[in-house]
């Protein structure tokens, strides 16, 4: 090949050049949503709106449907596959999942991307979601401002 | 190396089974419910109606107090933001002359301390809303019961709908609204830059059983109901005093009636 060695030694620092991000972080692995029961105020024998196993997978899908059912439907109250009723409303979500201690705290908001213990934000986090509910939507940290 | 046609047949045949199978054995493995058995209902306090109607009373309205009560009372609940210059003004139910209130003309022999009023406006709720025809996203659209309604979320910020709306009823947050409202109420969304807002004739509170703010803050002078209802207050009214309406030579039936000479009504 000709100058064979230099593109070998080149490609190699090429490659090397790209990993580095991954050497760099490894052993440094992103901390995984844990305690996620921690930042939920648990009541006696509370089940959220679904089953934890439908909410973990489905959501979003529900939260979109919420959505168009109160907004554009008019229609204001979910009852459950178990027939229980539910408000429509992310205080709904909030009355459980939000955890106590920053509560009504001031001049914080916007919780989607700020790095705190609260129950979205810790999955959100992780994988790299950000929802923008609380750029509008007061969030668990109460009225922003 | 050719293939003949029966063996390209046969192969791409092949591919398709397993690409069709490989699907079926992943989203098989997921499990995933999409549906729970679940209802949506409407609220059982809410107030219903066919078509709802505002009907401003003049006579109600004479102090600069009885407008700022009433404007006051939606601020605090929709967080609304006061931006400190008219150009960015945002703007839901507001106070204007005659001449602005009125343009066109339709209603020449009117008194003259008449045309001196000022007036209470807000969205007019249009039967026909230009605003919903012009909105390419469905974010502004008209409710069952006649209230021309917003969904925030779908906002795309085109201002198509400002430019339709032949009364200004539509407000655009060219600056974030954050910072400018006075104190936030939780209950209700704040808007992001980009987002038109306007009068909603308060269907979140209707939901819950209550009557919108501004009714509520104006001791009377606003009187809202259910126009297809032949014994509700606002059709009586309408049906038996003398009511003018905003342009309604354009043709799209407003729903805010400004009732003169009231006083002594129903």
């Amino acid at each position: 090949m000709y100058k064979g060695g230099k593109i070998i030694a080149s490609l190699i620092l090429f490659v090397a050049f790209l990993s580095i991000p991954f050497f760099y972080n490894m052993g440094k692995v992103n901390a995984g949503p844990e305690n996620l029961q921690a930042s939920i105020s648990q009541l006696d024998g509370q089940q959220c709106v679904e089953s934890a196993d439908y909410m973990r997978s489905n959501h979003m899908q529900l939260l979109n449907k919420w959505r168009q059912s109160d907004v554009r439907d008019g229609k204001t109250v979910y009852v459950n596959s178990q027939g229980k009723s539910f408000d429509i409303s992310l205080q709904s979500c909030l009355e459980c999942h939000a955890t106590q201690a920053t509560k009504n705290t001031v001049g914080v908001n916007n919780p989607a991307l700020k790095t705190s213990d609260q129950f979205c934000v810790s999955c959100h986090n992780y994988a790299s979601v950000k929802p923008t509910c609380w750029s509008c939507h007061a969030g668990p940290e109460g009225a922003p401002k | 190396m050719s293939i003949n046609r029966r063996q390209f047949l046969r192969r791409a045949g092949m591919v398709t089974a397993l690409g069709l199978g490989g699907s079926f054995v992943i989203t098989g493995f997921r499990g995933k419910k999409v549906e729970a058995a679940s209802e949506y209902e409407t609220s059982k306090q809410g107030l219903k109606a066919k078509h709802w109607t505002m009907v401003v009373d003049m006579s109600k309205f004479k102090t600069e107090e009885d407008f700022k009560r009433v404007t006051e009372s939606c601020v605090s609940i929709h967080n609304i933001p006061d931006f400190g210059n008219p150009k960015d003004e945002v703007k839901w139910i507001w106070k204007d002359d005659y001449e602005h209130t009125f343009s066109g003309g339709e209603n020449e022999y009117l008194t003259e301390e008449f045309k001196k009023l000022p007036f209470t406006i807000m969205c007019n709720h249009c039967e026909h809303p230009p605003c919903v025809k012009a909105c390419p996203t469905g974010a502004t659209f008209k409710r069952e019961d006649g209230i021309v309604a917003m969904d925030f979320h779908r906002c795309i910020g085109c201002r198509f709908c400002m430019g339709a709306c032949p009364f200004g009823a539509r407000s655009f947050n060219y600056r974030d609204p954050r910072p400018f409202i006075k104190k936030i109420d939780p209950d209700f969304p704040t808007r992001t830059p980009g987002v038109v807002e306007k009068c909603v004739f308060c269907v979140e509170r209707l939901a819950d059983g209550l009557m919108p703010a501004c009714v509520e803050a104006s001791n009377g002078g606003l009187i809202f109901g259910d126009l297809d209802d032949p014994n509700s207050e606002v059709r009586k009214i309408i049906s038996t005093k003398y009511t003018i309406r905003r342009k309604v030579e354009l043709g799209t039936q407003p729903s805010v009636y400004y009732l003169i000479g009231g006083g002594e009504h129903v």
